[in-house]
């Protein structure tokens, strides 16, 4: 990833930033995103983004938890060492639903989460560039990314005048590197 | 916008004060980013010496065999497999109130799926250990796993419902720790973004997974939480379901009903519900937390008791129908002698049981007594009595006399190695919450302030005059499309 240059606002009520996003996307600039410090429904929407496809692969998890279980337990109990538990038959399906069950579970849930943390790139050691700190606390971050033809001045009077506050040019990082947060450990120069 | 977050009056707010979301941040947070006080420092203690004590307990057990324990011929089962049933249980409210009621929608979960998570991660660690330490030879505890061995291979039994107990633990375990932490992720990065210190800033930067709250981020986070939710709901049915099977699947009298499982589930909740309760009533008073955990918290919690309760009520008293309306005479004699039988020598356990868990919850019908915080921790901690003597009694009563009298029992008592495993667990449990209460915010941050403008006391307050309109005028104001 590299560094790029960003126009940032800051905005303290979702009420102002949802028209706010619209009047943005209409206007043509391009959102790189919004930090918000808890799931705001609908803004994914309102900013164009696709859904995720994080359900099927849940989906796809669970059906591969039921297969592994299904398989391994009919090849243990039914060809690999057959024992003869009370002449019930060796292919006995439903005992075997509960491990089924449980196994689709775990898989479903325990591949989830990894996908969840491989797309959003999240893992412990993993330190990313902030825009605002209070993101994470009250007040929502949009960020748009610049380019050459952008005008500064034009966008940040546009911005303000949508209602954010502290709207700044900032160059900051896309990516993720490895660091500590009490460390600055960024691995490249930054330009501001 | 108004239309999203619109919600009738009739409900009471489930954040009081006058909040913003800065102001939430601030309240929740600063129990973990103040010094301890001295009151965490003599709970902490007293917990750390009683899973000393714990230790002690087992190193005895391990050291010398399961012979320190009490149990006997017949009575393979006794303190040990009851408090697995009985933690396991306590167990089952955090993904309950995480998972069921996210899918129901109720706004009230908020304030404490949280703790009861964390609850429920901590007592099924402390469930966990019952299983493996009753092994004896607690070093070839792997050999429950269905691995590649050198002796067949022979595989685990796949069949029998104790192996189904190790899967159904393991992944009711993993599953809830990761539903845990997911949902604990952003609100670590809250912690992370305001540390001043550094340890905090390392800690929490590592806890934290670099998380960011962007948009998209969010996006899946919510397709994570609703999925997982979906998958937890009916696994903890599963869960308790399956230890049910371990004593259903059996034909000793007084274990081999159909009605387990049900009854079981219900159990749990119960229990589990009164288990939140202990903790939430003290936890909201020692970080004053009251704004977040209401009394309109309490009182749902209550209802659930009462319902739950009222379950395990008519679930007992089917039985003992059943028992008597099925002719088996092995059956009632379990019942009526072991049981019912005041005079016999587990009779007052029956009747402990009856008296806690069925009589004493019906106090809950009661507007006044559920806003009790006096009553209510009374009850808590009465209801997980009454639960222990429930499992106690179904696993005890029923081996001490099985068919041939040859082998009745003497008398089973616990010796003080078990009596101190049992404490060991309380001293596990409460030394892993009170440092969960004091390293992570109890209550969950994001979602709070993703209710706050719904349910918050002062934006309820606002919204009173939308009432007043038609609803013609009210879709013209706020109807939207959802963005699409």
């Amino acid at each position: 990833m590299a560094i790029k240059k960003f126009i940032t606002g800051n905005f303290y009520d979702e009420e102002i930033l949802f028209p706010a996003v619209k009047k943005v996307r209409r206007a043509g600039y391009r959102i790189h995103d919004v930090f918000t410090p808890f799931p705001i429904h609908g803004l994914d929407k309102a900013m164009g983004l696709r859904d995720t496809g994080l359900h099927t692969a849940g989906f796809i998890y669970g059906i591969t938890g039921t297969c592994t279980a299904l398989g391994f337990i009919s090849w243990t109990l039914a060809f690999d060492w057959k024992i003869n538990f009370g002449g019930k038959p060796y292919f006995s399906l439903p005992a075997w639903i509960p491990i089924m069950f449980e196994l689709t579970v775990l898989f479903a849930a325990v591949g989830m989460v990894m996908t969840f943390c491989y797309l959003c790139q999240i893992a412990p050691f993993v330190k990313k560039d902030h825009f605002n700190l209070r993101s994470t606390d009250d007040t929502f971050v949009l960020a748009l990314e610049c380019n050459d033809k952008t005008k500064d001045e034009e966008v940040i009077a546009f911005l303000n005048n949508l209602g954010a506050r502290e709207v700044a040019v900032q160059y900051k990082e896309t990516g993720w590197w490895l660091g500590r947060y009490d460390k600055d450990t960024m691995k490249f120069e930054k330009k501001n | 916008m108004a239309l999203l977050r619109y919600e009738s009056q009739v409900r009471a707010p489930l954040v009081a004060g006058d909040k913003d979301y800065h102001q939430v941040t601030e309240d929740i947070c600063r129990p973990v980013e103040t010094r301890p006080t001295k009151a965490w420092w003599i709970g902490f203690s007293i917990s750390v010496l009683v899973l000393i004590f714990g230790i002690v307990s087992v190193t005895m057990e391990v050291t010398y065999g399961v012979g320190q324990w009490n149990l006997n011929k017949t009575i393979g089962w006794g303190w040990d497999i009851t408090n697995f049933v009985w933690w396991i249980g306590i167990g089952h409210a955090g993904t309950l109130i995480s998972a069921i009621l996210l899918l129901f929608r109720q706004g009230w979960r908020t304030g404490v799926n949280r703790a009861a998570e964390a609850m429920t991660i901590f007592a099924v660690i402390c469930a966990g250990q019952f299983p493996i330490w009753h092994m004896g030879r607690v070093w070839d505890a792997f050999f429950v796993f269905p691995y590649p061995n050198t002796r067949g291979p022979l595989w685990v039994n796949f069949n029998s419902p104790l192996l189904w107990d190790v899967f159904a633990i393991s992944t009711y375990f993993t599953v809830s720790l990761l539903f845990w932490y997911s949902g604990l992720i952003p609100d670590v990065a809250t912690l992370r973004d305001r540390a001043k210190l550094k340890w905090r800033k390392l800690f929490y930067g590592i806890a934290a997974f670099g998380w960011t709250g962007s948009t998209k981020h969010w996006q899946r986070h919510e397709a994570l939480s609703l999925v997982l939710a979906g998958l937890a709901t009916p696994l903890v049915l599963s869960v308790h379901t399956i230890v049910s099977f371990d004593f259903a699947t059996s034909v000793v009298p007084g274990w081999h009903t159909t009605i387990f499982p049900p009854y079981f589930v219900a159990g749990a909740i119960f229990s589990g519900f009164a288990m939140v309760q202990t903790l939430l009533v003290v936890t909201r008073k020692v970080l004053a937390l009251e704004e977040y955990i209401t009394i309109e918290h309490i009182d749902v919690m209550n209802k659930i008791i009462v319902l739950t309760g009222s379950i395990v009520g008519i679930a007992y008293l089917t039985e003992l129908f059943i028992a008597w309306y099925g002719g088996n005479a092995f059956e009632w004699h379990a019942f009526k002698e072991n049981r019912l039988n005041l005079a016999s020598p587990y009779g007052w356990a029956y009747w402990i049981m009856m008296g806690c868990n069925v009589l004493s919850p019906q106090i809950f019908w009661f507007r006044k007594m559920r806003r009790n915080l006096f009553v209510t921790f009374f009850m808590s901690i009465l209801v997980n009595i009454g639960m222990w003597f429930e499992r106690f009694v179904i696993i005890v009563t029923s081996i001490y006399r099985e068919y041939l009298p040859s082998a009745w029992s003497t008398y089973y008592s616990p010796t003080i190695w078990e009596v101190g495993f049992y404490m060991g667990t309380f001293g596990l449990f409460f030394t892993c919450y009170f440092l969960f209460a004091k390293f992570f915010p109890v209550i969950a941050l994001a979602e709070i302030k993703h209710i706050l403008k719904k349910n918050g006391e002062n934006f309820k307050e606002k919204m009173g005059e939308l009432e007043s309109e038609t609803v013609e005028e009210f879709a013209e104001k706020h109807g939207h499309d959802h963005g699409a």
